[in-house]
């Protein structure tokens, strides 16, 4: 069905729904839930290897094959354009030339909000520099259009802060974005529950990228399944549009003819 | 005699001529999908081989591993 159909870079996906592989007990874990979720993209982290340690475990490339899932390498956890650039070169290394990232620099440990203007220029660099950037941003309408501007293949605002579970903040803001951009909209960070994933997608966006909501959910399991089922909902009623808030309505649903008595 | 710093530990080796591919191997890490920068600069997988290491380098290796 096309209207279920995401496109990113030139990509098509079935899957509105991207995951991250973060916080799960064990990598069965992480397998059966990105499965439950029927995410298509899932991000990864880049870094350090253990050395001498555990040199037999399997590693997560193992549980998700790239042949089977789309990897988004992020920048997770880097605070200055240099260091995501890089950590994303390492990445297209380590994944074979692939270009598809997910870029996001930080901007302060505690909130982890983003740093607009760091996102900016390293969004230039890896731009010119051949990859397909996806990035987390602020709900800054501003910021997300000059993003887009700039070449960026999926603007992706957080809903809330990371990790937080708070939901929809500002649908507002997100409206604003999704009404200006000609690229895909995805909402990254925030999302707690099935109804906040439900909600960003009757906003009309694109997509839902989440990690937490699912990782920390008491059964990941199941909070996946609940979570492919929301944002499907929520691209429907957001297709189906709405009907209009009224107050109180004059019109019932029964036939107001062919009373008795 | 050779001195590395890998990963921000420095390391010393007996050996003093190896490649970055020997390296590997030494740290039993032969066959993982890794990344492996040297002085600021991407080794790439091909070049393994033929890139011969010098004490002092800098070595970022790196892997995937779960994230949001």
């Amino acid at each position: 069905m096309t209207m279920h159909q995401l496109k990113i870079a030139g990509q098509t996906y079935h899957s509105r729904l991207l995951v991250g592989t973060g916080k799960y007990k064990d990598f069965s874990q992480t397998k059966a839930a990105i499965d439950a979720s029927g995410a298509q993209i899932v991000t990864v982290a880049i870094r350090r290897t253990n050395i001498g340690q555990n040199a037999g475990e399997p590693s997560l490339l193992d549980v998700l094959p790239p042949s089977e899932y789309t990897y988004l390498p992020n920048t997770a956890g880097c605070y200055s354009a240099d260091e995501a650039v890089r950590t994303l070169r390492l990445a297209r290394e380590l994944l074979d030339g692939h270009k598809l990232v997910k870029l996001e620099v930080l901007g302060d440990p505690n909130t982890l909000y983003p740093n607009v203007v760091e996102t900016l220029n390293a969004a230039k660099t890896l731009i010119q520099d051949g990859f397909d950037v996806m990035v987390y941003t602020s709900d800054d309408p501003i910021i997300a259009k000059q993003l887009e501007d700039i070449g960026c293949c999926a603007i992706m605002p957080l809903a809330s802060l990371i990790g937080s579970g708070m939901g929809i903040l500002n649908p507002w803001n997100l409206q604003i974005i999704i009404e200006n951009a000609k690229v895909p909209v995805l909402v990254d960070a925030g999302v707690g529950t099935a109804s906040d994933a439900a909600i960003a997608m009757e906003l009309g966006c694109d997509g839902i990228l989440m990690n937490t909501a699912i990782a920390g959910a008491k059964d990941p399991i199941l909070m996946a399944s609940a979570m492919k089922k929301a944002v499907e909902a929520g691209r429907e009623a957001f297709l189906a549009g709405r009907m209009p808030k009224k107050l109180y309505s004059a019109s019932p649903s029964s036939p107001t003819t062919g009373m008795i008595g | 005699m050779m001195v590395l710093y890998i990963n921000g530990n420095q390391r010393q080796f007996e050996q003093a001529n190896m490649s970055v591919a020997n390296l590997i191997q030494l740290l039993g890490l032969q066959g993982k999908r890794l990344a492996i920068e040297r002085n600021g600069e991407i080794v790439p997988r091909s070049l393994f081989t033929e890139t011969t290491l010098a004490s002092e380098d800098k070595l970022e290796i790196v892997g995937a591993v779960g994230g949001g």
